[in-house]
């Protein structure tokens, strides 16, 4: 049984202009001590299925149309009730957010903050807390961490936030951190680090962490498994090296294209042609396949592709699109 | 020293060891902090401060200090120009005008205060839960608002006055509950906006109730703007009461106010211009600093906005 187990997750927005179908179908499962990657372009459904699990959905318009996130066997984290999900929220799931500069509250200290996630879930004396927390802000790397913890989050910088962040949804020792594109808004040094904290600290807990990114080189250098979105679907799931050594799926390969590299000096950099799919109108079959400029055998225009299993630890979702040879696409001059 | 890239050492020694003055930091500055600096160097705001404060000490301490009583009549002493006894001379019941003008001024700016307590205390509330909650609770609670927008409100606060029985007290809540529509706009419109702020995600990923969220992460967000909107709300209550004190509704006498005593002057303005001038420059000095204070404080907490 898996720390968390995921079934059929479809979380819809009914606006004005039709339902956005932006998790359509989505099953994934984690372990205890395993990063999952959840890789996709914007508004592939890959932030929205993990903020589904914590009940962060806007609602209306969102909705929860179907599914179930079982954690631990017991607790399904999309039918129970507010008072019960609230005790999952911080104490057993974490997150971390994109920006730094706005995920921490600014008229509230850092050891106000820091306890006050402690005093939610755990009973314990104020004095307690708080050495608890200036713990925790050593663990993430902020040195005189008693002297800082008195501080407001706009003395530290991007980076420095971002380690409180960490620490903060890391001070419960959760099971399951979800960190939601957690370098996009950092320095490039900074990344390096604070991907390497948040190995360390997974470690440390022995707890799952869902990294969510569209950044490949960051999975490659991460995550266990790999889990890649395309229009609301799970469109290949595997290894690290599953994905990125024998890559199945079209689009996988166009995402894996998609990396600079610093060899070809002077030649265009690949973009994978046209623009995802509109999610508010149904799309009947492959959604890669009707992105323009990809050219498909037609086979799964009007039927969903099915799912097939390649090894044991791979899976794809069928596809007959047919990706021009590289050299091809970049001979443009 | 040596970069060592991506190696994360928990104790980062690698970092130069700098003096710091342990004393400058042993606490952050806050927001709030930092905004009182700002205020402290707008010297219209400053000024405007310390008459403030003047007013309320000599509203509040000084009929402690006075020979006379607000409601003792002198009839030998009419209508006398201010001198020595009475430096603010006396009325037309021969009332020491000086005293008169503090009492006035407790009435006027217990007002100010307290109505505008009142409007905060439902406005920020209200318009705070509206937001936070939205959907169609956002709606209903809104419409309500607008409903009571509609009504006239002078009407609204005479029919009340005039319903139950006159008391200052009741002055106080009438004017309040009239007055915390606009702030519960305001704060939902704000309240609108910091909700989609990563900070208030953060709090509920981190399992933190609905109302701790609002009260404890959003409104300590919107003060800045409550706080400045609340200076100019109590101007606003103020005239409101003296425009009642002068219709005959507001306070009733012997009890003065700011704007009964200006209502006496006016009666007499022309033979004795000092039962009008004084109470009009002691009421407008009021309404001036606090418009000033708002005005700074505004500046103050948010700096983007400023002209310099």
């Amino acid at each position: 049984m898996a720390l968390l187990e995921v079934k059929d997750l479809k979380t819809y927005f009914h606006t004005r202009n039709g339902t956005v179908r932006a998790v359509d179908g989505v099953s994934f499962g984690v372990e205890r001590g395993e990063t999952l990657g959840i890789v996709g372009e914007s508004g592939s459904g890959k932030s929205v299925s993990c903020y589904s699990l914590l009940g962060l959905i806007p609602q209306p318009p969102g909705r929860i149309e179907q599914g179930e996130a079982i954690l631990d066997g017991e607790v399904d984290l999309l039918n129970c009730s507010e008072k019960k999900l609230r005790k999952v929220r911080g104490r057993r799931i974490s997150m971390i957010f994109q920006d730094p500069m706005t995920s921490l509250n600014p008229y509230l200290k850092i050891s106000t903050q820091l306890i006050e996630a402690l005093h939610t879930h755990e009973d314990m004396s104020r004095r307690e807390a708080l050495s608890r927390a200036i713990r925790a802000l050593e663990e993430v790397g902020i040195t005189e961490a008693s002297t800082r913890i008195q501080f407001y989050p706009h003395e530290f910088s991007g980076g420095m936030r971002q380690r409180v962040m960490i620490a903060m949804a890391m001070v419960t020792h959760p099971d399951i951190l979800i960190a939601d594109e957690p370098t996009t808004a950092l320095d490039v040094t900074v990344q390096a680090q604070i991907l390497e904290l948040i190995k360390q600290r997974q470690q440390a807990n022995n707890s799952a962490v869902i990294l969510i990114t569209h950044d490949l080189g960051v999975v490659a250098g991460m995550c266990d498994r790999i889990n890649v979105m395309y229009a609301g679907k799970i469109v290949e799931s595997g290894t690290a090296a599953d994905i990125f050594k024998r890559a199945q799926h079209p689009y996988t390969i166009a995402l894996q294209r998609s990396i600079p590299s610093l060899g070809s000096k002077g030649s265009p950099l690949y973009t994978i042609p046209g623009l995802p799919p509109d999610l508010s109108k149904p799309i009947p079959g492959d959604a890669f396949a009707m992105r323009e400029g990809i050219s498909s055998g037609g086979k799964w225009d009007n039927t969903p592709p099915p799912i097939v299993q390649v090894s044991d630890t791979h899976w794809v979702r069928e596809s007959d699109v047919i990706l021009p040879p590289l050299e091809e696409v970049l001979d443009v001059r | 020293m040596t970069l060592q890239g991506s190696k994360l050492s928990p104790g980062e020694k690698r970092l130069p060891k700098v003096s710091v003055d342990l004393d400058a930091i042993e606490s952050g500055t806050s927001l709030w902090q930092d905004a009182w600096h700002r205020l402290k160097k707008n010297r219209m705001a400053l000024i405007s401060f310390w008459v403030l404060v003047f007013m309320v000490v000599f509203c509040f301490f000084g009929p402690l200090f006075s020979p006379y009583d607000h409601r003792d009549n002198d009839l030998n002493q009419t209508l006398l120009s201010p001198h020595l006894q009475h430096p603010f001379g006396t009325d037309d019941l021969g009332r020491d005008q000086m005293t008169r003008v503090m009492i006035g001024g407790r009435v006027s700016l217990g007002v100010g205060i307290i109505a505008t307590a009142v409007s905060l205390l439902i406005g920020v509330t209200y318009g705070a839960t509206a937001a936070y909650v939205g959907g169609k609770v956002d709606s209903a609670m809104m419409r309500f608002v607008d409903v009571l927008y509609a009504l006239p409100f002078t009407i609204f606060v005479i029919l009340l006055m005039t319903l139950f029985e006159r008391s200052i007290v009741l002055l106080f809540i009438v004017i309040g509950a009239v007055e915390w529509l606009t702030m519960a706009r305001i704060v939902r419109g704000q309240v609108l906006s910091i909700k989609k702020q990563e900070f208030v995600e953060a709090a509920v990923s981190l399992g933190y109730s609905t109302r701790r969220i609002i009260f404890r992460h959003i409104i300590p967000n919107v003060l800045g703007v409550v706080v400045v909107y609340a200076t100019l709300t109590v101007p606003s209550v103020m005239l409101l009461e003296s425009f009642l004190s002068f219709l005959g509704l507001g306070v009733q006498p012997p009890m003065p106010s700011w704007g009964s005593l200006i209502k006496l002057g006016a009666d007499n303005i022309v033979l004795f211009p000092y039962l009008l001038l004084i109470p009009a420059v002691f009421f407008s000095l009021t309404l001036f600093s606090l418009n000033f204070l708002g005005d700074g404080l505004r500046d103050a907490l948010d700096p983007k906005s400023s002209k310099d």
